[in-house]
């Protein structure tokens, strides 16, 4: 039994360190292929990402790819994809953004109330796809990439005529500013009394704890629930559900709008950290980004975390080979081989599991 | 000629009417324009050739959202190669590029059996990202003016048919009968002459080749044995494996000519639709063409409808945007449509609540007088939105498409 937990762990570690060193292999070509050293970028990119000013931009930009991953992992495991997460985060944060700043309620209850307007309308820009995928058949990942683009449209229609505050001069079309109860509060002053210096980049967003709690959350909710059981369930195999009693229209439904819920609030940390306002400098590609780090995270809350952290901190890092003049870019290729190699490692040893229970099971069998 | 062809050229001859008399109604004169037919007719091979990269992907029984990646690198390639070697040559090189994307999704959900949607998006990502990566260094070194723009690339020649829609044939310069009759301003003729004539006229030969080769897959999946052989192995592989047929070959077969065409597809854009590489330039025509694939229910002339359609939209929506705001009209009259149909099977409740979409988009319609830029841009993606949304429940796609398949029922 001792020998099983073994192989049971190397081959867990297995697969992701594969994919390592196949995404080394070829991000090294690459950079082999502009006649420059890789490791002097290697070297570079670790000297300049480890700094604490690194490692809090790493934080930053891992806390909305985290939280979109979350939202993308829901409907995977509900047998779904919802490839929609960019177009529900923009108008999630647009939306909050714009009426966040009409009003103004205690601290706390404002953030919750911007929290609130985010998710609704986030989840329902993804429950289009549901309803078009439970009432009339049409495949989620063609309704919601077109609902992407959608979304792109009708977001800069809606800030350039009705959400944009014109009383600013600024060539930056832009919300009105949050006020300061709607902003969520930085964790510099709490990195200060723990000895962290400040440094320049704006400390680390407050979502970030938000952020943490939502990955317990979705952990618990999907291992220990009897909801989290039905929409696996619903996923794994939809007859079998079907049999046992489990809704699986229903279950389509609930995880595509729950999913884009969760997705709306992936806008928020730079939103409510940082800018306190929607305008037309919000970052794109969030939505695309966390796709590749649920993958590589095996849809998993641990998994994810790490993955997000790893995706943050390569396109932080990589910013320095500017100076030894290698295409920043270079992380796209670093990230895209990862996330390849790694999806066919996953398969390949998952296979090979098989293979070997079944070898075990023959043995036992026979003795 | 067949019954279903006369059905479909008279819904075709009343869509046209329609049109006319939406055209006449507003004075959107672009609406059938030889301009508009044109360059829907532009807009639609992209998408058509995505399509048919789709259908021999998905027929062999491997589902291909790596399309909109491999587009990407046809489209990358084409500028990049064709700015040094000719258009062609730009081309082809979409071609290889394509088919190199497609090699990568071959061997992720052939060989590793991988989930095929999960290897498709993958592929897409690092499409964009390997594309921008090498452009940035292009940019570097000097020999592009910007990261996302490639220089310019020669133009491929055109041509029209001989008498009816100009051209030039051994240096003889054919006369131009339609476009004469368009300009006639004939109510309904000239609509229908521009229409041909922009269909038929100043032709690109890449435009020429790509229609050419719907006919030409549907011969080569329905009428050759390889056809046959690729077809079963999307539609019952354990059983045409049984029978000799070689199903990993098959799949690979499809998987590559799928990315081969849907580099086509891409390289046109840049080449023949643009006159140069531009990042974005694909913009999910991809995923479109994946739309027109269902559309089309997985058959090649269905696949040229949804094109058309979806090449429509588009062209309408880079052309003018007071034909999008007339099209508000068309959108009430198909909704008038429905209402009729729907008081007269006596379902009253939909009835109603049709008649009020119907007279929302008319309030709509007459209260703004153009439509914001930012909403004419999204015409393409809403209607392929609400197309499939009729279209999706008559599908039959192939019964063994999207399942991972191992040799002797392995898992």
């Amino acid at each position: 039994m001792k020998k099983l937990k073994l192989s049971t762990f190397l081959l867990a570690i297995a697969a992701p360190l594969a994919a390592a060193v196949v995404s080394i292999i070829i991000s090294s070509l690459a950079v082999l292929a502009t006649k420059k050293s890789p490791m002097d970028a290697y070297r570079t990119m670790w000297d300049f990402g480890t700094t604490s000013a690194s490692l809090m931009q790493m934080l930053n930009t891992a806390t909305p790819y985290y939280i979109a991953a979350i939202a993308i992992a829901i409907t995977f495991r509900a047998g779904l994809f919802n490839i929609g997460v960019e177009g529900q985060l923009r108008l999630g944060a647009m939306f909050g953004a714009y009426f966040g700043a009409m009003f103004a309620l205690p601290p706390v209850f404002h953030i919750i109330a911007i929290m609130l307007i985010a998710m609704t309308i986030g989840g329902l820009w993804a429950a289009i796809a549901g309803y078009l995928k439970v009432k009339r058949g049409v495949s989620e990942v063609i309704s919601t990439i077109m609902l992407n683009s959608l979304a792109g449209g009708f977001s800069s229609y809606l800030l350039a005529n009705h959400f944009a505050d014109l009383t600013t001069a600024s060539n930056n079309l832009s919300t009105k500013e949050i006020p300061a109860s709607g902003q969520f509060p930085n964790l510099m002053p709490l990195l200060n009394k723990l000895g962290v210096e400040d440094q320049p980049g704006g400390g680390v967003y407050g979502m970030l704890i938000f952020a943490i709690a939502l990955g317990i959350i979705f952990w618990f909710v999907i291992n220990r629930t009897r909801f989290g059981f039905e929409l696996r369930a619903s996923g794994a195999n939809p007859i079998a559900a079907r049999v046992s009693g489990v809704n699986s229209k229903r279950m389509t439904f609930v995880a595509l709008a729950l999913s884009g819920a969760i997705a709306g609030l992936a806008g928020l940390p730079a939103v409510l950290g940082d800018t306190h306002a929607f305008n037309m400098g919000f970052r794109t590609g969030i939505g695309f980004s966390a796709i590749a780090v649920a993958l590589l995270g095996r849809n998993n809350a641990v998994g994810m975390a790490i993955s997000a952290l790893l995706f943050g901190f390569l396109e932080v890092s990589s910013r320095s080979l500017e100076l030894i003049d290698i295409a920043p870019e270079t992380y796209v290729i670093m990230q895209g081989s990862i996330l390849l190699s790694s999806v066919i490692a996953y398969e390949v040893v998952r296979r090979y599991k098989i293979t070997l229970q079944s070898k075990e099971l023959a043995k036992a069998v026979q003795a | 000629m067949n019954v279903k062809s006369l059905k479909t050229l008279r819904y075709a001859l009343l869509l046209v009417l329609t049109l006319s008399i939406i055209r006449v109604l507003t004075g959107a004169t672009d609406l059938t324009s030889v301009g508009t037919a044109s360059a829907a007719l532009l807009l639609s091979v992209p998408i058509a050739l995505a399509g048919l990269g789709g259908l021999f992907s998905e027929r062999s029984g491997v589902v291909n959202i790596g399309l909109e990646g491999m587009m990407i690198m046809g489209a990358w390639a084409g500028g990049m190669i064709g700015t040094d070697h000719g258009p062609w040559i730009g081309l082809l090189a979409g071609v290889c590029f394509g088919t190199v994307g497609a090699l990568l999704h071959a061997i992720a959900t052939i060989t590793f059996g991988v989930d095929h949607v999960v290897s498709g998006v993958a592929i897409t990502i690092i499409a964009a990202g390997l594309v921008r990566y090498i452009s940035t260094i292009f940019y570097k070194s000097g020999a592009w003016l910007g990261p996302s723009q490639s220089p310019d690339v020669a133009s491929i020649g055109t041509n029209g048919i001989p008498v009816l829609s100009g051209g030039h044939y051994f240096g003889w310069q054919s006369p131009d009968l339609l476009s004469d009759l368009a300009k006639k301003q004939w109510f309904f003729i000239s609509d229908v002459a521009a229409i041909l004539r922009g269909l038929t006229g100043d032709l690109s030969y890449v435009t020429m080749i790509a229609v050419a080769l719907v006919p030409l897959s549907f011969f080569i999946l329905w009428k050759t044995s390889f056809g046959l052989r690729l077809r079963s192995a999307g539609e019952a592989p354990t059983a045409a494996e049984s029978l000799g047929v070689n199903v990993y070959k098959m799949k690979y077969a499809g998987v590559l000519i799928s990315g081969g065409l849907a580099g086509l597809g891409g390289g046109f854009l840049a080449i023949v639709a643009a006159n140069h590489y531009q990042e974005n330039q694909v913009a999910g025509r991809g995923y479109i063409g994946l739309a027109a694939l269902l559309f089309g229910n997985y058959r090649p002339g269905g696949i040229l409808m949804g094109a058309g359609l979806f090449g429509f939209a588009d062209a309408l929506q880079l052309r003018d945007s007071a034909s999008i705001h007339a099209l508000i009209l068309l959108i009430v009259l198909i909704l008038v449509f429905l209402v009729i149909r729907d008081l007269r099977k006596g379902k009253l409740l939909k009835a109603a609540l049709t008649l009020t979409f119907a007279a929302l988009s008319l309030w709509y319609y007459l209260a703004v007088d153009e439509l914001p830029g930012q909403l004419v841009t999204m015409t393409p993606y809403i209607t392929t939105l609400l197309v499939m949304a009729v279209a999706s429940q008559r599908l039959r796609m192939p019964a063994a498409d999207g399942i991972p398949y191992r040799r002797g029922g392995m898992r």
